[in-house]
């Protein structure tokens, strides 16, 4: 039970980037055309809420599920590994339109090419941990 | 309840993706996509090799059943909660996306050129879906996050290294789309 409350918000999670297209190739070819406001909409319009629910949490000091104050852990300082990583990154997003959740997602639609981007996106996370302590950060 | 059935608009989606950060939140966890990719390397005994992946994988169970709930939750929208339309695409972006050699764009969420099976089983199809993967779960751990950890969940928490790292998103974007892909394609 304790797990099962988290099905349900993938279950949500996917509904939801599925009818806003944000899981579509088009729907990110054209964001990097700049060609649309929908997928800036649809990351404005989440930021601006989460920022003010953020806000209010810390303002109000409001408590998990489990009774705990809501932690929201910074990220680390950095600059190389964010550039570097952000920009490697992007480049898959754009050349296979998809980031970790919208792979699964889209496997769920039906399309089962992409367990071979899955499979690959493993392999790529492995290699990093592998490479972690060569690469600049 | 025609609404539901067609695509939603921005307005609602955003929202709606906030939400999903908030009560992941709520539940003590973090809206991080990508941590996935680590636990199944530590289930996988990825361990092995070094120690970025020794941790206790099963208390990250939470985020693979978050993913297969993304999976039935795909499978949901398109089959109970669609209506068929396309994908109401800049004309712009269908006649650049024509030249390139794309010619249904917006009539699916994905172009067959790219995803069908046709495409996979030649070796510059595979190739393409084989780069595209391993260049998103490298990038996203050299980064430390992805689209949800990073341009949702970090610049709502207002942090800097989240708005350097969507930078290099679109850096990375780009360059695909404006340089690379006219290649490809």
């Amino acid at each position: 039970m304790k797990l099962l409350k988290f099905f349900f918000v993938g279950i949500f999670f996917g509904i939801v980037l599925v009818k806003s297209e944000v899981v579509s190739w088009y729907r990110i070819f054209e964001m990097f055309k700049f060609q649309s406001f929908h997928m800036y909409g649809i990351i404005g319009s989440a930021v601006f809420l989460g920022v003010l629910l953020f806000w209010l949490i810390k303002k109000l000091n409001l408590k998990s599920i489990d009774g705990d104050a809501i932690h929201l852990p910074p990220k680390d300082r950095g600059f190389v590994s964010y550039i570097l990583g952000g920009s490697i990154f992007g480049l898959g997003w754009a050349l296979g339109g998809a980031c970790p959740g919208p792979m699964y997602i889209l496997l769920g639609t039906g399309v089962f090419s992409m367990l071979i981007v899955i499979v690959a996106a493993v392999l790529g996370t492995f290699t990093y941990g592998v490479l972690k302590d060569k690469l600049p950060h | 309840m025609d609404f539901l059935l067609q695509p939603w608009p921005w307005y609602v989606s955003g929202p709606l993706i906030a939400f999903v950060m908030l009560i992941l939140v709520y539940f003590g966890k973090t809206f991080g996509m990508s941590s996935n990719l680590t636990t199944l390397c530590s289930i996988g005994g990825a361990g092995k090799y070094t120690d970025f992946f020794r941790f206790d994988w099963k208390a990250h169970r939470w985020n693979l059943i978050v993913v297969l709930g993304a999976i039935v939750g795909g499978f949901i929208a398109v089959t109970f909660l669609s209506d068929g339309s396309s994908i109401a695409l800049n004309p712009e972006t269908v006649s650049d996306l024509r030249e390139l050699g794309f010619c249904e764009a917006g009539e699916s969420l994905l172009p067959p050129e790219i995803f069908d099976w046709g495409s996979i089983f030649s070796l510059k199809g595979l190739a393409i879906l084989i780069v595209a993967g391993f260049l998103v779960g490298f990038g996203t751990r050299y980064a430390n996050g992805c689209t949800s950890g990073h341009a949702i969940t970090g610049l709502s928490n207002l942090q800097l290294p989240s708005l350097i790292a969507v930078v290099g998103f679109f850096i990375g974007g780009l360059i695909m789309i404006h340089v690379l892909l006219p290649l490809i394609f």
